[in-house]
């Protein structure tokens, strides 16, 4: 059957509840209104008031409220509804979430999945636009996702809600709206794998989130004006990271590009260069490339939040003149 | 509200030797640190025995705590046992979190002891998280969540009280009201009179009281907790005290006049106890300092159980940074 990310988000969850009656879900206008982002729609009426909760605007004790129930076994998913608003309830998340397994020497778990959405592109400007999944990736103990597509982000979300770790899940608005092919039966997928999404012989393009649809459109443009093969690399899960899949695409390929809408400096896509010439410095016949978002906040006018999102055509047009097609 | 001193001459002897033995604890800790055995910042409890024993006297096992970086008098009262808590403090192997946590990440589960933490205030969502699974799924059980003074002007403070309340959580916030966050008099800190008529704001009971009276804070909580098991609903109990020492162990407490300290140590919880017990004929002399010797035996005991314990191994740096 075919269905939307968001609807692939709301079946995850509704699988997962039925599955364990513990499970429970909290967050800001996530129950009766189905989340503003329509992710979480109907749950409410499935599951009921007690367990689809509308919290108040209170990042730090929703996520604090997630930590304490699961610390007990009690499962719960926190929707916190922009990325930018996880900034309010960092110390839950980074302080306490992450380190709690560490610092009390394995005996206490948090099994939390912690779904937000991030990125621009729908005129929201700068406090509701960011992609910041680069902070998270830094934090030892905790658990990175970024699906691309309904079938992942319905499998990924599963595995996110049965895993005893913290799990940031992190969505995206542009995607909510896309749709792919799902079995009706259930299926999970495995955290901390990276999936080929097109194979290619002549370049080894890794991304994630909405990202990976442009990198697919670029890929057509590519191969249709200049017979260049581009292998993209969905990397699904940015922590814990994939390295395998990465470094056996670059051996194929012998060239590099990572592309992330985030900004260049201190973007993801530093690390992986660094985790790709520290490993494979001898198969590149090019240094890599970073297709990076630009180095400034998220604007308002149209003409410049156009500018800031890679499109296709310019993500094939600097893979054009870098590779020097 | 008026209340009777329901207490038996058993219990108030053990109210009596489980604020000793924290007070002894904490000092002997103290000496650790001196030697090199027991390392990092390290907040005492001392002079604040009362709440603690008060507080979790009328808990059950079941029930659970939330505690902050001044943790170990709420260990010991909940029932911790002492030589895991050392051997923690020492980095050993048998300590509670295996020498990952040391002192303000000490947890206790089997005890209902959920956690100690290092960020001031950030306790209290946990413990609405606890109370929250409690409200849902363990209806039997409440939860207590200890922080200072210092925690009560933190939005997580304001977030936690504000949530349990709009949800009807069953939760007793215990202030610990020690007067100074590090070294910054709590009167400069808030522009009202009692930390207690916060409550009102979050439509939950408040009640300021003296901390430093073990009886009174049973009594006060005793009825405090019963409220809250029948209605399910959270209240604040904000408890008048003074941490005898500094905030951690190098503060040299220049900030406090040595009037307001001799004030406060004039009414140390321990003594006022100790005067009380004797003036009903449940204390002699004798028996203060055979407890003493008792107490200073086991936690001799614990010191030894502690020192023998191994250190951990290197490779532990790179276990448990994920559950299985």
């Amino acid at each position: 059957m075919i269905i939307t990310y968001a609807e692939a988000i709301s079946a995850a969850i509704k699988e997962e509840m039925k599955r364990d009656k513990y499970l429970t879900l909290i967050g800001e206008d996530v129950g009766r209104y189905g989340g503003v982002f329509k992710a979480t729609k109907g749950l409410f009426e499935e599951f009921g008031p007690e367990r689809i909760r509308d919290t108040p605007i209170s990042e730090t004790a929703i996520i604090g409220t997630a930590i304490g129930s699961a610390m007990l076994g009690y499962r719960v998913i926190a929707e916190i509804m922009y990325i930018d608003f996880l900034m309010v309830a960092m110390d839950q998340l980074i302080n306490q979430a992450a380190k709690l397994h560490y610092m009390t020497g394995g005996r206490v778990n948090v099994p939390i999945v912690i779904r937000t959405q991030e990125g621009a592109g729908i005129r929201n400007a700068a406090q509701h636009s960011q992609c910041l999944e680069a902070w998270f990736a830094h934090i030892p103990g905790l658990k990175v996702i970024i699906p691309s597509n309904p079938y992942d982000a319905k499998g990924l979300l599963k595995t996110a809600v049965r895993d005893n770790n913290p799990v940031l899940f992190i969505e995206h608005k542009k995607l909510y709206s896309t749709k792919c092919e799902v079995p009706a039966e259930e299926y999970t997928i495995d955290i901390g794998k990276a999936d080929i999404k097109l194979t290619g012989q002549h370049l080894t393009l890794i991304c994630y989130s909405y990202m990976v649809l442009i990198a697919l459109e670029a890929a057509k443009i590519l191969k249709k004006k200049y017979n260049f093969e581009v292998e993209v690399v969905d990397l699904m899960t940015i922590s814990p990271l994939d390295k395998e899949t990465i470094i056996k695409s670059v051996k194929k390929t012998n060239k590099a590009a990572i592309l992330h809408e985030a900004p260049l400096q201190g973007g993801f896509a530093g690390e992986i260069a660094a985790i790709i010439q520290d490993s494979a410095f001898d198969y590149l016949d090019y240094p890599i490339l970073r297709l990076c978002g630009p180095d400034t906040p998220v604007p308002y006018a149209p003409e410049l939040e156009d500018f800031y999102v890679y499109t296709p055509e310019k993500v094939a047009e600097r893979i054009i003149d870098y590779f020097r097609l | 509200m008026k209340y009777r001193n329901i207490l038996s001459i058993e219990e108030k002897l053990v109210l009596y030797r489980t604020m000793k033995k924290i007070r002894l604890f904490e000092r002997t800790v103290h000496q650790l640190i001196l030697q090199n055995l027991a390392f990092g910042s390290i907040h005492f409890y001392t002079g604040e025995e009362a709440i603690a024993a008060g507080v979790c006297f009328c808990l059950e096992k079941k029930d659970y705590i939330m505690s902050n970086h001044r943790c170990h008098g709420h260990i010991i009262a909940k029932g911790g046992d002492i030589g895991r808590m050392l051997a923690e403090l020492m980095a050993r192997e048998d300590g509670y979190c295996r020498g990952k946590g040391g002192t303000m990440h000490m947890v206790v589960p089997e005890i209902g002891m959920m956690g100690a933490n290092g960020i001031v205030g950030s306790g209290l969502p946990i413990a609405v998280g606890l109370g929250y699974a409690c409200k849902n799924f363990k209806k039997d059980r409440i939860v207590v969540a200890f922080f200072g003074d210092g925690a009560a002007n933190t939005g997580a403070f304001h977030e936690s009280l504000n949530l349990a309340s709009a949800w009807g959580l069953p939760i007793l916030f215990v202030c610990e009201n020690n007067q100074y966050a590090i070294s910054t008099d709590i009167s400069k800190t808030i522009n009202i009179k009692n930390l207690s008529q916060r409550a009102k704001a979050y439509g939950i009971p408040g009640l300021s009281i003296d901390g430093n009276n073990v009886i009174d804070i049973i009594n006060h909580t005793m009825q405090l907790v019963a409220h809250i098991r029948a209605k399910s609903i959270p209240a604040l109990l904000v408890c008048e005290t003074y941490r005898q020492m500094g905030h951690s162990i190098n503060d040299p407490r220049t900030y406090r006049s040595k009037s307001e300290e001799d004030f406060w140590y004039s009414r140390d919880p321990i003594a006022k106890f100790e005067n009380i017990l004797i003036k009903e004929s449940i204390l002699t002399e004798a028996l203060i300092s055979e407890t003493s010797e008792e107490l200073t035996n086991e936690i001799d005991r614990a010191v030894a159980f502690a020192s023998n314990s191994k250190k951990i191994d290197v490779s532990e740096l790179y276990n448990d940074i994920y559950a299985d």
